[in-house]
């Protein structure tokens, strides 16, 4: 599978997502500059963490709208596979690419710690390696990642099955304490009706190797790349 | 032409951060401080012949850009004088 992962002014995770498919799951990858019109030949497209343009006017607004992410958009109209993590996320959201906005956390903090998150969809190409319910640990580090939607998406989503992860214990119960952020109903990622698009708060790309104290994100970078069998252990390389 | 948008979080959707001046507020001894809201101020140039032309263009660039319709409601207004930099 081949992974291009896009480069904004400001962007942060980039090299860490780039390590990750390139070291880890050893897949092709390149970056992609953010005045790129012409994805080129990729199956997956990542939109990293960090602070595009700044951030400035509202987290992921100026790259919601930029050359790269109207190549992105038709990309994904074609049923082309798009990650986003973080900024990537709120990107993702600004671009309407997903339903939803992020907002400034409810506690006002920045937070980075790690989080508990219960999948609810596992029929979904970045999650089809796991089991419904179960707890993945991750990071997150965010400012602004409180997720908001209208009643009325709300439930479109919820009967499409778009609700992808939310934060919750370290055994799996969705609590008020155990959303860091405020966020509606602990959402911490959505995908699009299709499937094809995922968005999170959290970092996969910053647990996907035991040296960094986790690996349940590489789980994601597996599902892709259906190296994933159904025991729940990977296919040998 | 001059115009100024005022963008604001939607009625109902919580500020956290006007919460946070507000308590600011009340404890610099504001105790009649009912409400309080944050928003954004953006002031623009454009170069148009009448204010209803300024005015729609600007409308355009809320819809593309300077405004989130999930989260937040504009409002614009022409203005006289120098934009303050």
């Amino acid at each position: 599978m081949k992974f291009g992962v896009v480069v904004f002014p400001g962007t942060w995770s980039d090299c860490d997502f780039h390590h990750v498919v390139s070291e880890v799951v050893h897949q092709p990858v390149k970056y992609i500059w953010h005045r790129e019109r012409d994805l080129g030949d990729v199956d997956c497209v990542i939109l990293p963490g960090g602070f595009s343009y700044g951030d400035y006017l509202r987290a992921g607004a100026v790259a919601g709208r930029s050359p790269v992410v109207d190549a992105i958009r038709d990309f994904a109209a074609k049923g082309g596979l798009v990650l986003g993590s973080c900024n990537g996320f709120q990107i993702l959201c600004e671009a309407g690419l997903l339903p939803g906005a992020l907002m400034r956390n409810e506690c006002l903090q920045y937070r980075c710690q790690s989080t508990s998150l219960v999948v609810d969809n596992v029929d979904t190409p970045f999650t089809r390696g796991l089991r419904p319910g179960q707890v993945l640990t991750m990071p997150i580090s965010h400012g602004e990642g409180k997720y908001h939607v209208e009643p009325g998406t709300l439930a479109e989503m919820r009967a499409k099955h778009q609700i992808v992860f939310r934060y919750a214990t370290a055994d799996g119960q969705v609590t008020r304490a155990a959303n860091p952020n405020g966020s509606l109903e602990n959402i911490a990622g959505v995908m699009n009706e299709g499937g094809t698009v995922l968005g999170l708060m959290p970092h996969p790309e910053r647990a996907a190797e035991s040296v960094v104290g986790g690996t349940d994100g590489l789980l994601l970078f597996q599902s892709l790349l259906g190296a994933l069998v159904e025991d729940g252990t990977f296919l040998k390389r | 032409m001059k115009v100024r948008v005022l963008v604001r979080l939607r009625p109902g959707i919580m500020d956290v951060q006007g919460a946070a001046v507000q308590r600011a507020l009340v404890g610099l001894g504001f105790s009649d401080l009912r409400e309080l809201r944050v928003g954004k101020v953006v002031e623009v140039d454009v170069d148009a012949p009448n204010e209803a032309a300024a005015k729609q263009r600007v409308d355009q660039m809320c819809t593309k850009l300077l405004a989130n319709p999930v989260l937040e409601d504009y409002t614009i207004e022409t203005i006289e004088g120098k934009i303050t930099v």
